[in-house]
């Protein structure tokens, strides 16, 4: 059975089902959908678990020629790099459903929608082809677009536009980088494994790594082109957040550690030092931006673009542990980020603001929310025993050998990250209860069922690394074949 | 034992996890559970200090994880230095335990108090058995953690949430240092192993000025968690938390391990003398500084949480000038005396609902058990001889001077006396002179009570609050504390009078000797011990004639030393020159960057679409429909391209 296929176009074929299906009723959709994320991410932690942790090579390949006139085939399959994010994206994905229980707004496009959108980010990490891999980067555009441009809040088109023409600039960059690459050598192939390895003139080198970075930075989002995250998490609906930072963000650290590291490595080292000063600039930039938003949407954003510093960083430093800790940041900062994304949109479910300064007292109301967030806050701020910590760690532990300043600077986001969640917590949860909020219902049941499930997940990874470091472990030991030392 | 010294800190753990999942809502559950782990982890400490005792040594070290080659070491390290400290973190830990059965009694988060109390026992041991520096980070995190929930227990109090927030945030800031120097060590050594680090240090493979400054960047961690100059801010604000949590704060847990920590490296301080020597300075300048702020404060746990900064930096003086011994022999006596004077304290808040010093007065009569324990704690943290505090700082002054350095020796002297008058200042304003209380009225809404003002201060959700027995404390005159907390007192007097002459000159200094083998022992020194006890005697007899006599008016004093007072009074400034740091700088910078994001990188992108729109529009005349003007541009386009192709490359 072709597993990885299925666990990539279930999604989508579920969506055609709903699309057909002559309900009216909401909750058939929903149901429908978190039966089809469910069974999805069923199956990608049966792939984990068939996952052979000692063979580094890709496995579960699937290849089908497409266009054999230009080499172009339906290829995919996994390694240590890409099945962590193929299992993020179907956990997300169930928890996105989950997390949109109360979208009574044209539910059937929806969550149809959402099905389709799955499909595009599984896709783009099971993809082994470049051609592919664009397709599958595009396919995601559309339907994240729709989403927030029609489920969004009170400026969803100005965001939704943003987005779109942000990622779109980017794509047609990565696409003239792609073709590059493409007509670099022969014989002319689009698939991965044959591109790696191949000699290109440094000067071309330099050209690909900046197209194909910039589609990748907008993407991460790096400083200065992070603008249309804010916009498009403040407009989104609490699924799409969840999915736009917890794994849609990842697309850009994942497409520079499979992409530009592996196939351009002569300028990956050329830009490294650039890119550890971008990341210090992020770290610090996202985490000090937190200190003055009200908003805890916005502060959540921010916290991400901060956190994807760490990110930028690990790769930067060239080194197995620094790449592997990046692998894990962006891993472990899906699951937090996503749970961040679930609670505000919980707690905006039930009191319709998101103004931090607005609440207060709220643990009277809401306990088991605010142990929830409590716990949430403290894997954010890199608490040891959340795989938040074990992240961090591992990417300053990988570059400080490489880049001991900045890495010795970046630490201050640590600092920074516990001051702006903890004062949300604080501001939030704490102190006497503001009357406005006296009939303020808990998070409800089924509300709980993500939170817990995600908070469990960052306990296992944080108390247990292993779990996931010996997936990933296999993704960066190649890496002193790519830069030959 | 020492092969599963593991099971120590697993005990607590197992309660902890056990109270969480079944006693949220049994408070005996939760309180003999709590109890039973502590307790049973003390039994394993003290077996464990009988097989080190008696020559064992274990190092024992695994993966956590691993990436590539880099592997991330845990495991544990039981020597004489971890096996005392284990004893001394399980029996204060334990004591606490108990007495909050009776302090905490009718709390609304009781089972929760004594889940945390557990979880904070288990970090602490997490760092006392710690053999590398990332498990020493990892669980030294975990008690920041730890000290976060339950100083901010009262959570509904807006202070006590703030207080919290404080702790973690500024022991989190000496903590990058820290991270940063584990960093160093790691990239030079390729090792988080403490022994392994310590063989290349021995071997000189450091340049020294690299390991200097990676050992002062360790010491910041322990200038954050033992509250020292200038991150001592958080400390005392900490006493928002219930008192028992202070006691285990500031005696065993939390400001220890800054203490155990430089004690652990000291192989590596020894090899970066210069960072010692820091570590020297700032101690006994941190000892000062503190206990000119504890002379004049008007809270009794505000004048123990000065005295805790004082004593910390004794013990890093101690360490400083080279003397292992010293400062952990201190650290030793100072967790049984201070856990005391806390409890005591704790007692004082329970029977009298204030822990304002202004509004006690003449409490020995009413609460006699506590009025003496308190004394035998203040006698020791004050330094009179023969009562333990007195061996430890005398060792401390004495291997100052031994280690050349007169200076710390006369401040540590100075010192010295500022302690037993703040002391004892506070034992003749608490259970001396007249009642400044009524029977009937005791504990004013407007006093500052921790323990009563918790009823007071939650809302109807509290299931004590209305009517439960507890609650009546705050309003009837001052009592004696139920007998299970009056015995810990009793108890930790013990070893608080007598810890120090029975370990140390009465048995030949057999604590000195077990810590350090290699150090060489101080010969008594009669002069040394003799300026130490007049320092005592002096700071007691001024206190005498302030507050029990009333010879010297203190208010006339204040008075005639107004800027100094007020100094002192204020705390030097130092919490308002951090405001002023977080408040304007920090967020001053943050709300520039935001309205830099908004307006200029935001503007920018803005602007950039904008244009194109414009340029759009433009360039739609050029569609005009027209075939020639098509043809014409077709035509220039294939010439453009030909030229191209022609005239380029190859």
């Amino acid at each position: 059975m072709p597993l990885l296929s299925a666990i990539i176009f279930l999604p989508a074929l579920a969506a055609l089902v709903l699309a057909l299906l002559p309900a009216r009723d909401p909750r058939t959709f929903r149901n429908a959908a978190a039966a089809a994320t469910g069974m999805t991410f069923l199956l990608s932690l049966w792939l984990f678990a068939q996952f052979d942790v000692n063979n580094p090579s890709l496995q579960f390949v699937e290849r089908v020629p497409w266009v054999p006139a230009i080499g172009f085939a339906y290829l995919v399959g996994v390694d240590g790099l890409s099945l962590p994010f193929v299992v993020l994206t179907a956990l997300l994905s169930f928890c996105a459903v989950l997390g949109s229980w109360r979208v009574t707004l044209r539910p059937k496009e929806y969550f149809v929608l959402l099905l389709i959108l799955e499909t595009g980010i599984t896709g783009v990490f099971g993809a082994q082809d470049l051609a592919l891999f664009f397709l599958f980067w595009e396919v995601e555009l559309a339907p994240m677009f729709l989403l927030i441009g029609i489920w969004g809040g009170p400026r969803r088109e100005y965001a939704a536009i943003k987005f779109v023409l942000y990622t779109l600039a980017g794509s047609a960059a990565m696409l003239v980088g792609i073709l590059v690459l493409y007509f670099a050598g022969e014989p002319r192939t689009f698939a991965w494994s044959e591109l790696v390895g191949r000699q290109i003139a440094f000067e071309v080198q330099l050209v690909v790594f900046v197209l194909i970075f910039f589609a990748f930075v907008v993407k991460l989002p790096g400083f200065p082109f992070h603008t249309w995250l804010p916009d498009a998490h403040v407009e989104a609906p609490t699924a799409v957040s969840v999915l736009l930072a917890g794994v849609l963000l990842k697309m850009g650290g994942y497409g520079i550690r499979r992409l530009l590291l592996p196939l351009v490595p002569e300028a990956m080292r050329f830009f490294a030092p650039a890119l550890a000063l971008l990341a210090v600039v992020n770290v610090l930039y996202g985490a000090l931006l937190c200190l003055a938003q009200s908003d805890m949407k916005k502060l959540v954003a921010y916290s991400s673009i901060s956190h994807m510093g760490y990110v930028l960083l690990g790769i930067a430093a060239l080194t197995t542990v620094g790449l592997g800790g990046a692998v894990l940041q962006m891993v472990s900062h899906g699951f937090i980020t996503g749970l961040l994304f679930l609670l505000v949109g919980v707690l905006y479910d039930h009191a319709h603001t998101r103004d931090v300064g607005r609440f207060g007292g709220l643990v009277h109301r809401t306990p088991a929310l605010a142990v929830v967030t409590s716990l949430a806050a403290l894997a954010a701020l890199g608490l040891p025993g959340m795989s938040g910590f074990v992240a961090e760690y591992t990417v300053f532990v990988g570059s400080f050998a490489t880049f001991p300043w900045h890495t010795a600077v970046s630490t201050v986001g640590v600092l920074l990250a516990a001051g702006y969640m903890l004062w949300m917590t604080e501001r939030i949860f704490f102190g006497p209860l503001n009357p406005e909020w006296h009939d303020l219902d808990d998070a409800h049941r089924y509300e709980l069922v993500p939170l817990w499930g995600l908070i469990g997940v960052i306990l296992l990874v944080g108390l247990y690394p292993p779990v996931v470091t010996d997936v990933i472990d296999l993704g960066v030991g190649a890496l002193t074949r790519w830069l030959g030392g | 034992m020492v092969e599963v010294a593991w099971i120590i800190p697993a005990l607590p753990l197992a309660t902890f996890l056990l109270i969480v999942a079944v006693a949220r809502s049994a408070p005996r559950l939760a309180h003999a559970l709590a109890i039973a782990g502590v307790g049973a982890a003390c039994l394993a400490s003290v077996a464990v200090l009988a097989e080190v005792v008696g020559g064992a040594h274990v190092e024992r070290i695994m993966a956590w994880f691993r990436i590539g080659q880099t592997v991330f070491t845990v495991g544990w390290v039981v020597d004489p230095l971890s096996a005392a400290m284990l004893v001394i973190v399980t029996t204060v830990s334990l004591a606490v335990h108990v007495y909050s059965v009776g302090y905490m009694h009718g709390d609304a988060g009781y089972a929760r108090y004594f889940a945390f109390l557990n979880l904070f026992t288990v970090a602490m041991l997490g760092i006392v058995l710690a053999p590398t520096l990332l498990q020493l980070f990892v669980f030294w995190e975990l008690v920041g953690l730890c000290s976060y929930l339950l100083i901010g227990h009262w959570y509904r109090k807006p202070e006590a949430a703030a207080a919290a927030k404080k702790a973690f945030l500024v022991t989190r800031l000496g903590d990058l240092g820290f991270l940063v120097g584990i960093l160093m060590l790691w990239t030079a050594t390729g090792t988080f192993v403490l022994a392994e680090i310590e063989a290349k240090v021995a071997q000189h493979a450091l340049a020294p000025g690299f390991l200097t400054l990676a050992m002062l960047l360790l010491f910041c961690g322990a200038i954050g968690k033992s509250a020292q100059f200038p991150l001592h801010v958080w400390l005392p604000d900490a006493m928002e938390g219930p008192t028992p949590v202070s006691a285990l704060i500031h005696a065993a847990t939390m400001v220890a391990a800054g203490v155990y920590m430089v004690a652990r490296l000291f192989p590596l301080f020894e090899g970066a003398p210069t960072a010692l020597l820091v570590v020297a300075y700032v101690g006994i300048f941190t000892a000062f500084f503190a206990a000119t702020m504890g002379l004049v404060a008007h809270d009794v746990k505000r004048v123990l949480a000065y005295s805790t900064i004082s004593q910390l930096g004794y013990m890093m003086a101690g360490l400083g000038v080279g003397s292992l011994a010293a400062g952990m022999f201190h650290l030793f006596t100072h967790a049984y005396f201070k856990a005391l004077l806390f409890l005591a304290a704790g007692s004082i808040i329970h029977g009298a609902a204030t822990q304002d010093l202004r509004e006690m007065g003449g409490l020995r009569r009413v609460m006699p058990i506590t009025a003496i324990t308190f004394a035998v704690g203040g006698l020791a943290l004050a330094g009179v001889p023969p009562f333990s505090g007195f061996f430890s700082k005398d060792e401390i002054l004495a291997s100052a001077l031994h280690a050349g350095q007169p200076v710390l020796f006369a401040v540590g002297l100075a010192t010295a006396v500022m302690t037993a008058f703040y002391v004892s200042r506070a034992r003749l304003l608490a259970f001396w002179g007249a009642p400044r209380w009524s029977a009937s009225a005791a504990g004013s809404p407007g006093g500052s009570r921790d323990h009563a003002g918790h009823g007071g201060s939650a809302d109807g959700h509290d299931a004590h609050a209305a009517g439960a027995p507890h609650d009546a404390h705050g309003h009837g005159a001052p009592h004696e504390s139920p007998p299970v907390m009056t015995a810990v007192l009793v108890a930790l007097g013990i070893p608080a009078a007598l810890g120090g002459l029975l370990l140390g000159p009465a048995s030949g200094n057999w604590f000195a000797h077990f810590l350090a083998p290699l150090e060489k022992p101080l010969p008594f020194d009669l002069g040394l011990a003799a300026s130490g006890t007049a320092a005592a005697l002096l700071g007691l007899g001024l206190a005498w004639l302030m507050y029990g006599a009333r010879v010297i008016s203190p208010e006339a004093l204040a008075a005639r030393l107004r800027p100094l007072y007020v100094a002192c009074f204020r705390k030097w400034w130092v919490d308002e020159l951090y405001g002023f740091i977080a408040a304007r700088t920090l967020l001053g910078l943050a709300r520039a960057l935001a309205w830099f994001d908004l307006e200029v990188v935001d503007g920018v992108v803005n602007a950039v679409g904008a244009a194109t729109r414009a340029l759009g529009r433009g360039v739609r005349r050029l569609q005009s429909g027209q075939l020639p003007a098509y043809g014409l541009a077709i035509y220039a386009g294939v010439v453009v391209i030909a030229a191209l192709v022609m005239l380029g490359p190859r």
